[in-house]
């Protein structure tokens, strides 16, 4: 019975996935030309590649409560019971081990490059972050977790100055000129490069936090 | 077709494929790599479908792709917690007063 | 204040609030009493400057569409971020007494973070923003039913993460379909495109799919009852009363201002799964033993009735929009009143096992009664918003010549009277167990005032239908 529901789902599923295969590869005339006006308008955006531009000028609302999404899904995994600490595991090697010894300087320079070079080139906050949290990431995997001790019962405030400094920035400006996340294209750039440096910093915390799941972290009690 | 076109027919080709294990897979971890899957897809489709060297969908995909770790990391911790006994004995989640305080 | 002005506070107001509940645990108590009230405050400005200075339009960073975000508000998203905001400051006061500890931090943070993402859900007016705050709004309801639960409560919120998730993505495909073919992502620039587009009805139908997955339309309900049944009460209450009508709020929306409303199959189709519902799931709540599945149950048939006025905008009119409006506006009040009413017996009981509730009327009296309110209009007895909405649900299925809406009505509030009964008569009867786990005063008072004021509504349908306004 059960094989036979697979199998008729599996034919309607075969059957949206042609159709929409037909639709997607049909052409279009959109109303709208999306990259002229980003080209348009970029000038005044404060950075010069366009997908940044859209990140965190154009769209930075969309951004914003990205950041957020972030946050709550640590604040649901923090909130959850503990679990043991894992047990066993093989002792770490000597490639491993020597391999982070390598690469963990590179990955916080390129890291810091990418989040210095988004705003010319491919980069930004989230793969720079992305990256710092793969560097923290392989570094708890080598067994070098005594930089965890920095983070103890700092977390959230750690994990929340990107969200708290984009906050600042979008209640300015709602102030100031009335219009949200209205950048002057003056201090454009500059503004972008504050909000994404601590984005960068924090998404890396919160990465690796929730790479480290309930517990192993103290957190101040309230 | 071209190369972009065919992207976005892998990507809708995907996306069934994922919901097809979703609905069939009985192991949580299947069904959320499932949802895995199907997320790549959709954002395959909304690059590959659009206009070449539109920056709108790269710039959402990016954000679409933190929204899904964000999820799929809330999810695993929800399974792990679900399959192994907690520290102080009991199974599955605690209550607050029980053992360590969540934190 | 500048209306327009108000759209982006709505959002940021609480997202503050969250993010220093999580940050700070020490003010806790605090931050959720001035999150939910400051609000309220703005929620009642806007629904004060919305009747003179017409529908608000924020350019977010000052960019047009297609090539910034634009927030808006008209008749009814003031109405639907207006009852949200008069409901969360009473959640906040039955759940300042209802937790304790770390987990009092997690909620506040969490709570509030769904409400900003309530607030952005309503006012938004792009497609994929509207995805990511379905997103927010989607984990953070996840989260909250996780929290503080046992392996029930897990295995629910898991299974309500994956429907959760699969929602957005069906969503987030009908938008990459749009996208694709129109060039924007703004709803006023998409206004009546949608049925002229290359794949937009497949868009459509994606969207809906994912939306109504999200709402529990049945019958993709299954994963509802399980993860609102254990919860916490007050995340019942936020889940069922305020969480579950976001997306149906938003199939409306796209219906009528991207497709026109076309396309009377789809009305159809969406009348007869709410009657289905309706019917079904009111037969389900009389046959569960335990108080919080019944309600659970009970909200998803409820639902049933939404969707079927829904169904009927596009051929009705402004009849329909009103029951939408009222039915919505009602269940909101008397779910999360009876949320918190069966919470407070539960809590005080130990167990939620309905024949255990034996005579509870003499010791929380004020609960008891929230239960009464509240099933008044469930059931849509009159005077209560239930029952003004579902008078205008029946005027507008007969103006469309649905005479079997009629019997679906009649049917549907004979079973919710059936399980409303069933709740009462345990409450209010039985024999008396002197033994008892002294309650809060406010947590009764908060479930007081909901069941009371889905009671009050119906004497303000008039004043609710003005300032919502035309179709949009």
């Amino acid at each position: 019975m059960k094989r036979a529901g697979s199998a008729v789902l599996a034919l309607v599923l075969a059957g949206l996935a042609a159709l929409m295969a037909w639709i997607v590869t049909r052409p279009v005339q959109p109303g709208r030309d999306v990259p002229a006006h980003i080209a348009g308008s970029i000038g005044d955006s404060g950075v010069s590649h366009p997908v940044t531009a859209v990140l965190l000028n154009f769209r930075g609302y969309d951004t914003l409560l990205e950041l957020v999404v972030l946050l709550v899904a640590l604040a649901g995994v923090r909130c959850l019971a503990p679990l043991p600490p894992p047990r066993g595991g093989a002792p770490v090697g000597g490639v491993l081990s020597e391999l982070a010894s390598l690469l963990l300087p590179v990955l916080v320079l390129v890291a810091l490059y990418l989040l210095w070079a988004g705003a010319s080139r491919p980069g930004g906050a989230f793969q720079g972050g992305a990256l710092l949290a793969a560097a923290g990431i392989l570094a708890l995997l080598a067994g070098r977790d005594r930089f965890l001790w920095r983070f103890e019962h700092r977390l959230w405030p750690l994990a929340s100055l990107g969200v708290g400094v984009f906050l600042i920035v979008a209640a300015g400006t709602l102030g100031g000129s009335g219009v949200l996340l209205g950048l002057p294209p003056g201090h454009a750039g500059t503004l972008i490069l504050v909000i994404e440096g601590f984005a960068l910093f924090s998404i890396a915390v919160t990465l690796v936090a929730l790479f480290l799941g309930t517990g192993e972290l103290e957190d101040r009690e309230p | 077709m071209t190369g972009q076109a065919l992207y976005a027919v892998v990507g809708c080709a995907l996306f069934c494929l994922g919901f097809h294990a979703l609905v069939v897979a009985a192991h949580p971890l299947r069904r959320l790599l499932a949802v895995n899957v199907m997320g790549s897809s959709v954002f395959l489709v909304l690059v590959a479908g659009s206009a070449p060297g539109d920056p709108l969908p790269q710039a959402l995909v990016i954000t679409g792709i933190v929204v899904a770790v964000a999820a799929t990391a809330l999810g695993l911790n929800l399974l792990l917690r679900l399959s192994v006994p907690a520290a102080d004995g009991e199974s599955g989640g605690g209550e607050s007063g029980n053992g360590r305080q969540p934190s | 204040m500048n209306g327009a002005a108000l759209l982006p506070l709505l959002v940021l107001w609480p997202l503050a609030g969250g993010l220093l509940a999580l940050v700070a645990p020490r003010g806790v108590r605090f931050v959720l009493g001035a999150g939910t009230t400051g609000n309220l405050v703005l929620a009642l400005s806007l629904a004060a400057a919305l009747p003179a200075a017409g529908p608000f339009n924020h350019a977010v960073g000052g960019w047009g569409a297609p090539l910034g975000i634009a927030l808006r508000a008209d008749g009814l998203s003031t109405v639907l971020v207006l009852i949200t905001a008069f409901v969360a400051p009473l959640l906040a006061l039955h759940a300042s007494a209802a937790y304790a500890g770390p987990e009092r931090r997690y909620f506040t943070g969490l709570f509030l973070l769904c409400l900003a993402a309530l607030n952005g859900l309503f006012v938004a007016g792009d497609l994929f923003n509207l995805y990511v705050t379905l997103e927010l709004l989607g984990l953070s309801a996840v989260a909250l039913a996780a929290l503080g639960g046992g392996p029930t409560a897990l295995a629910a919120s898991l299974r309500y993460l994956l429907a959760t998730l699969t929602g957005s993505l069906l969503y987030l495909l009908g938008v990459a379909l749009l996208y694709r073919a129109a060039g924007t992502l703004d709803l006023a620039q998409l206004a009546g495109q949608g049925t002229g587009l290359p794949g937009g009805p497949l868009a459509f139908a994606l969207m809906a799919a994912g939306l109504l997955l999200k709402a529990a339309v049945f019958p993709l309900h299954f994963w509802l009852p399980p993860a609102h049944a254990n919860a916490t009460p007050p995340v019942s209450a936020a889940l069922s009363g305020l969480v579950v009508k976001a997306p149906l709020y938003l199939v409306l929306r796209l219906w009528l201002s991207i497709y026109d409303g076309a396309w009377p199959l789809v009305a159809e189709l969406l009348a007869a799964l709410g009657a289905a519902g309706v019917l079904w799931c009111s037969l389900q709540a009389v046959l569960q033993p335990r108080a919080k599945l019944l309600v659970a149950y009970s909200t998803v048939a409820q639902l049933g009735y939404l969707l079927i006025a829904l169904a009927l905008v596009p051929a009705a009119g402004l009849t329909a929009y009103g029951a939408f409006v009222l039915l919505l506006v009602s269940h909101v009040l008397a779910k999360a009143g009876l949320f918190l009413a069966v919470g407070n017996l539960a809590r005080r009981a130990r167990h939620d096992r309905i024949d255990g509730f034996e005579r509870v009327v003499q010791h929380m009296p004020l609960s008891a009664g929230a239960i009464a309110l509240a099933g008044v209009s469930l059931m849509g007895l009159p005077p209560s918003g239930g029952f003004s909405g579902k008078w205008l649900l029946l005027q507008a299925g007969i103006a469309t010549g649905a005479w079997w809406l009629v019997g679906v009505v009649l049917l549907g509030g004979l079973l919710a009277a059936v399980y409303i009964f069933k709740l009462i008569e345990h409450t209010f009867g039985g024999s008396d167990r002197p033994d008892a786990t002294a309650l809060p005063r406010r947590m009764e008072w908060a479930a007081l005032a909901l069941g009371g004021s889905a009671v009050g509504l119906g004497f303000l349908g008039q004043p609710l239908l003005a300032l919502l306004g035309g179709l949009p």
